[in-house]
């Protein structure tokens, strides 16, 4: 028995214990909202848009784009993990800049990458910057990038019970898009669940149904953001 | 899927921390993961053994993990009770007004360094 003791004393002097008690989030945290107030000063409205892959995000941009080009400057910053066909179609079909950032094998984007991301683009020719986060429903939740609001386009095939899987993509959403409503009549989406659902999450977070590929609806978000951005330059 | 990006942040912190406090070399690192914060903890220690391996600091390096229960407060009745067991919903008396009280957390507690 002392014998142990003697043992367990010298693993214990042997190691001395630095306390640091810091949350892993602390100083991407406090990068988001210095970036923040930075765009705030250089009247700057940065949307984060968030989704699963495949769920119409690009293509969804695409129409936004094309109802407030002519009322906004709007630039645009695609994220993924490699590749850059998303930053070429929304160049090829809304003739706004756009760049594609690379993450390097990570699964989101924090406010350093953003950042970086956006001293590649002319910010004093820009009211609006949409961000593409990397198609993921759970990194990219947790790391602030610094954008204004954040927005995640839900489509109808994901089901309505999405809100319930990925709680904490949901409760940092300010607007939830629900795309390719077209195609409902043929899953088993259930619209006013999916609304309770967010609500639990976040009773704030505003529910727009969209379908990108008619433009149906799509004119509800495009105001929307339209708002955002004269609210952000003028307040 | 996240726990590689969660890591390179951990390397970050406790760098800064071993030198911020002149030492060399690290042996070991606490962390105090909940229960409810989507951190799988064996993803998080494979993930921290590829990457640690590869800074002079670090090397072998043992990331510790020590898990914090997720407990909901039910607003309406005063209680708590556990979230894995019972989610949003008060067991007690059935209320859905409840708050996370603890369990989100992703957070380096300590670091130990070989006393020299």
């Amino acid at each position: 028995m002392s014998q142990i003791f003697l043992i367990l004393q010298g693993i214990m002097d042997s190691v001395k214990v630095i306390e640091i008690k810091k949350s892993v989030f602390a100083d991407n945290d406090r990068d988001a909202d210095a970036l923040r107030g930075e765009l705030k000063q250089k009247g700057v409205y940065l949307l984060n848009v968030m989704s699963s892959p495949g769920s119409g995000k690009t293509t969804t941009l695409i129409q936004t784009i094309n109802r407030l080009k002519d009322k906004l400057r709007i630039a645009v910053m695609e994220a993924d993990i490699d590749g850059d066909v998303d930053a070429v179609k929304i160049k090829e079909a809304t003739g706004i800049p756009s760049i594609q950032l690379h993450t390097g094998g990570m699964c989101h984007l924090d406010a350093e990458m953003t950042r970086q991301g956006l001293d590649n683009l002319a910010l004093g020719e820009a009211d609006l910057v949409i961000l593409e986060n990397v198609g993921n429903l759970v990194c990219p939740a947790e790391f602030d990038t610094g954008s204004c609001r954040n927005a995640m386009i839900l489509s109808v095939p994901e089901g309505h019970d999405k809100p319930l899987k990925y709680p904490l993509m949901f409760s940092v959403c300010d607007v939830v898009v629900i795309n390719k409503m077209d195609v409902l009549p043929y899953f088993d989406f259930d619209m006013d669940k999916c609304k309770e659902y967010v609500r639990m999450r976040n009773p704030k977070a505003r529910v727009i149904p969209v379908c990108a590929k008619t433009g149906e609806g799509v004119d509800a978000f495009a105001d929307w953001l339209y708002a955002e951005v004269k609210a952000w330059k003028e307040q | 899927m996240h726990e590689l990006g969660i890591v390179f942040y951990i390397i970050r912190d406790v760098k800064a921390a071993a030198e911020e406090n002149h030492v060399e070399q690290v042996s070991g690192v606490v962390m105090n993961i909940g229960e409810v914060s989507t951190i799988v903890p064996e993803y998080l220690t494979d993930c921290w053994r590829w990457a640690a391996d590869k800074e002079a600091m670090l090397r072998g390096c043992e990331l510790k993990i020590n898990i914090i229960p997720a407990v909901t407060y039910c607003e309406d009745c005063g209680r708590e009770y556990g979230t894995v067991e019972h989610g949003r919903t008060c067991p007690h008396c059935g209320s859905e007004h409840t708050y996370l009280l603890r369990g989100n957390e992703v957070e380096i507690k300590e670091i130990e360094v070989p006393n020299s």
